[in-house]
Order: C-alpha cells, then sequence, then structure tokens
C-alpha cells in the first residue's frame, strides 16, 4: 500500500500521517480514503485506455455490426460518469462533515490557551479568573492528556499559521482578528509544530512544542509556572540577577518576580524548564544559550534580538542566573 | 517582422532593467561592525548646554538611506515607548517630533545623544539599555517623521495607528431613523 509506505518514511512525530488527537484522525482518515479512491480510480481508468488501444478492430464488418458493437461502449462511459459524479458527491458530503465535526465547539471544561504569533516566536499564555495566576511562557505548549485544549490564535505583527502537525490542521493568526482551533491529546508525548506561513526571513525557524502530560503531572506544571522567580542564593547567580537588570536585555524580557517587565520578546521566568532555544531552533544547553545571547544573528539572521556585548565574567554570571530560572 | 524583433529586445531590455531594480538595500543583520566609530559614538558626558543648539557631528547616520532599518526603528520606537511621551511624533509629555522645530539639534547624532545620554526634564538616558545599534535606527525613524529622509526610505505603512476599524471589520450596525434636523426643514 503507498499509503502505509509513506507513514513508514516519516519521522514519528513530525508528520500528519500520523495523527495522534481524534481530529487529525479524522482529517487523516479522510484523505486515505480519498487517495485510495483515487487510486483505484486511476488504475481503472488505465486499464481502460491500455483496452481501448490494443483492442482488435475488424475493419471488414458493416455499419449495423459497428452500431452493434458501440452500444456497451457508450454504456459504459454513461455509468463511469455517473459513478464519478456520485463518488465525488459522497467526498463532498464527508469532507464538509469532517469539517463540521473538528470545527464543533468541544464545550464547558475545555482549557483555554492564547497562543499569539511573533516575528518568530510563539507567546503562550494560560489565562485564570484570577490575572496573578496567569501564565505566560513560549514556544512550549503543555497540555493535559484527553481534555479538549482550545487555542485562540493571535498575533501581532503578520500572519502566522499555528500548525501542531500530528494533532490538529493548521489554523492562520491575523493581526486584529482572533481564530481558535480546538483539539485534544491522545497520549502522553512530545509533539513537534510549526509555522505554516511565510512570515519573513524566519519563518522557517518558528517551531515550538506540544508536550502532552497526564492531568496531574500537567496540573503540577501549571502550578510551578505560576511561581515567580527565586532570587538564587549563591554569589554568581546573584550578580547575574544585577547583570541582567542592568542590561538591555531588560527592554523586552520579563522575569516575574523583578522589575523587569517587558512584554516584546518571550517571557524568561522558566526558562531554564524548557527544552528549546529561540522556538525550536536550538536545545536549550548552557552553550547555546551563551551563544545566542552574544550574537542570535548568527543562529537566526534577521530575530528581533540584536548581538549583546558582555564581559566574560558578566556573561558567565549572567547564564547562571537565567539557569536558576526552572 | 523586422520591427517586432527590435521590440522584443527593447521589452527584454526594459524587462532586465527592472530585474535588477528588484535589490534596492542590503539588510544588515549583524549590525554595524563593533569596535567602529559609528557603533560606539563618543557622546559628550556632561558639559550641559539646555536650549543650545549645539550640532556635534555632522555625519550622516549609518541608517539614513535603509528603509528596512528605519522600519525597525519605528517599530522599536513603539515597542521601547518611545510614543509613551512622544505620541507618535505629535508630542504630548515630551517634545514633538514630527515638526520642524529642534532642541537639541537636528543632526543624526544629536538626535543619537539625546537618546543615548537623555535630556533635562525628563528625556532618560537609554545609552545602557538599547544597543547602539537600535539607537541609530530609531533615530534614523525619528528623522523620517519630519521628512529628513528620502520618501522611499521613510516608512509607508501603520498597522496599529487606526483611527477607526478597517471597514471589512466594522461591526454590522442596526440602521435607525433619525428625527429630522432643522437645517433640512423646507421653510
Amino acid at each position: 500500500m503507498p499509503v502505509l509506505f509513506a507513514h513508514a518514511l516519516v519521522q514519528q512525530s513530525y508528520s500528519t500521517l500520523n495523527p495522534a488527537s481524534p481530529q487529525a484522525r479524522l482529517v487523516d482518515r479522510l484523505g486515505d480514503s480519498m487517495f485510495i479512491t483515487a487510486a483505484v480510480v486511476f488504475g481503472l481508468v488505465v486499464l481502460a485506455l491500455l483496452w481501448a488501444v490494443f483492442r482488435r478492430r475488424d475493419s471488414d464488418e458493416g455499419p449495423a455490426e459497428d452500431a452493434r458493437r458501440e452500444w456497451p461502449l457508450r454504456t459504459s462511459a454513461l455509468v463511469a460518469t455517473a459513478v464519478t459524479t456520485a463518488i465525488l458527491f459522497v467526498f463532498l458530503i464527508l469532507d464538509v462533515s469532517v469539517g463540521r465535526s473538528i470545527t464543533t465547539n468541544p464545550g464547558k471544561g475545555a482549557l483555554q490557551i492564547r497562543v499569539t504569533g511573533h516575528q518568530w516566536w510563539w507567546e503562550v499564555q494560560y489565562r485564570d479568573s484570577l490575572p496573578k495566576n496567569w501564565v505566560t511562557t513560549a514556544n512550549e505548549i503543555h497540555i493535559p492528556v484527553g481534555r479538549p485544549v482550545v487555542f485562540e490564535l493571535k498575533s501581532t505583527d503578520v500572519i502566522h499559521s499555528f500548525w501542531p502537525i500530528s494533532l490538529s490542521p493548521k489554523k492562520d493568526q491575523i493581526p486584529g482578528d482572533e481564530n481558535s482551533l480546538w483539539f485534544q491529546a491522545d497520549s502522553a508525548g512530545v509533539y513537534r509544530g510549526q509555522c505554516a506561513e511565510f512570515c519573513g526571513h524566519q519563518h522557517a525557524k518558528m517551531a515550538f512544542l506540544v508536550i502532552a502530560d497526564p492531568p496531574a503531572e500537567f496540573a503540577s506544571w501549571l502550578a510551578r509556572q505560576r511561581d515567580t522567580a527565586l532570587t538564587p542564593t549563591d554569589a554568581l547567580a546573584r550578580r547575574g540577577k544585577e547583570v541582567f537588570l542592568a542590561s538591555p536585555c531588560v527592554m523586552c524580557h520579563a522575569i516575574s518576580g523583578t522589575p523587569a517587565g517587558s512584554r516584546i520578546g518571550p517571557d524568561l521566568t522558566h526558562l531554564a524548564s524548557r527544552r528549546t532555544l529561540a522556538a525550536g531552533t536550538l536545545p536549550n544547553t548552557r552553550d547555546n544559550l551563551i551563544g545566542w545571547i552574544v550574537n542570535p544573528q548568527v543562529i537566526k539572521p534577521g530575530v528581533r534580538m540584536p548581538p549583546n556585548q558582555f564581559s566574560g565574567p558578566d556573561l558567565l554570571a549572567l547564564v547562571a542566573y537565567l539557569e536558576t530560572l526552572k | 517582422m523586422c520591427s517586432r524583433f527590435r521590440d522584443s529586445v527593447i521589452l527584454s531590455a526594459v524587462l532586465a532593467l527592472s530585474l535588477a531594480a528588484c535589490q534596492r538595500e542590503e539588510r544588515n543583520f549583524q549590525g554595524l561592525p563593533s569596535g567602529s566609530a559609528v557603533a560606539n559614538p563618543k557622546v559628550r558626558e556632561v558639559e550641559l548646554v539646555p536650549g543650545g543648539n549645539v550640532p556635534a557631528d555632522s555625519r550622516p547616520g549609518p541608517y539614513e538611506e535603509n528603509a528596512y532599518a528605519v522600519s525597525q526603528g519605528k517599530t522599536l520606537y513603539n515597542q521601547y515607548n518611545c510614543s509613551g511621551c512622544h505620541f507618535q511624533g505629535g508630542g504630548g509629555i515630551g517634545p514633538p517630533l514630527m515638526d520642524a522645530d529642534w532642541i537639541y539639534g537636528s543632526r543624526p547624532a544629536n538626535i543619537y545623544e539625546t537618546i543615548a545620554e537623555g535630556r533635562p526634564n525628563g528625556m532618560p538616558s537609554f545609552g545602557r539599555k538599547i544597543v547602539p545599534d537600535q539607537i541609530w535606527q530609531i533615530t534614523a525613524y525619528v528623522r523620517s517623521m519630519s521628512g529628513l529622509l528620502r520618501k522611499d526610505v521613510a516608512p509607508g505603512r501603520t498597522d496599529d495607528m487606526q483611527v477607526r476599524p478597517q471597514e471589512q471589520s466594522a461591526q454590522k450596525a442596526k440602521p435607525v431613523q433619525s428625527a429630522i434636523p432643522k437645517s433640512a426643514e423646507i421653510p
């Protein structure tokens, strides 16, 4: 089966052919059924064509014999046209019903997450009736397994498109407008997502992770994220905090519990708990973090963060501080 | 036949020329070379001269001819909250930036100095908070507000300063019949 072959070719967590939610599975099944039907129809058409090319022709028979032979041909052409039309109508109905069932509101009890697209990263916000419980993070979306999650999709600059690849079809994020999308993950795991609308220089390096946790684990993650950043205990990290607060970092980044509160760049309150840097571009390691701070323009040319000049000791202290932001 | 050949030669020459026009400018993501005089301009430390229009340096700024950098400057102008005092150039808490009056000079180096070092009575010093490259971008944008940059370099679009939503996103109104005003009555 070509479909099975295609399934085997692509990487596990990075494919629409490997659905991990009821919504993605419906779309995948629709795609598979269209592919298989089209393949069968294509095979039949090729067979008919070959038969038409290679069939025997007797030239010495009269016009009456010709007419007798033409009748079944004409009938089968008519039947084929009717069947084709019927198949297309069946697909129309299937398509509309799949579209309706994945866009129907999941009702109450769904988790609301606001995802705002920026050039070139994702701001993720978990809201609450108490604003002090709001959690803002970036590029990493934790969701509970088996519970519907509604995403409110926004953008502040240009059109982006939110695409949690194996979990859901994509949806555009349009500046000045709000879109929404919902799905629920079947099983725990880390799924990759990607911006799916060309949004400028670093569109390709605008990825995110969806991390589906068991409900209890998700609740404890959310509780940890609500904490403000702790004042570091060791001297180096304390020095790093001073460096951070006196540097250009504070013009764009926020760390809750400190005077830094700008919302232009990603919130760094729990930076060290995240797996990637720069919207899925680099694994979050010490070396990558240093490289990213010193010259992000080498790693992601055009990114809004400028190259920064720190003395060696200041840089080490700064990174030591950022690593305490668990 | 011959004239058609000549026409097509002329047409392809025009097309080739217009293709060459596509490359307008370089986008310099690395910023200014560090250690250069422009990246680390010498700025007066004190020497308080309030009110005096003292042209310190008549060199052009590095981004006066770069539309990309000016538009970055425009974004930063709002993100760094210059608009908090100067508004969209009309001024309010701080002086207006889109008119012809300059208290501390209109040259790029003057404006750089104003942003980096601050000015008496309210303008904070941003020299240690904004990297030089971005100060130069904001400088270029500030100059574009009063038309001091070339027209094809100055930003041509504002997405977030609409006096009302665009027509396509207007709320559907319920038409109401209003009373006929006095002025419209037949005398």
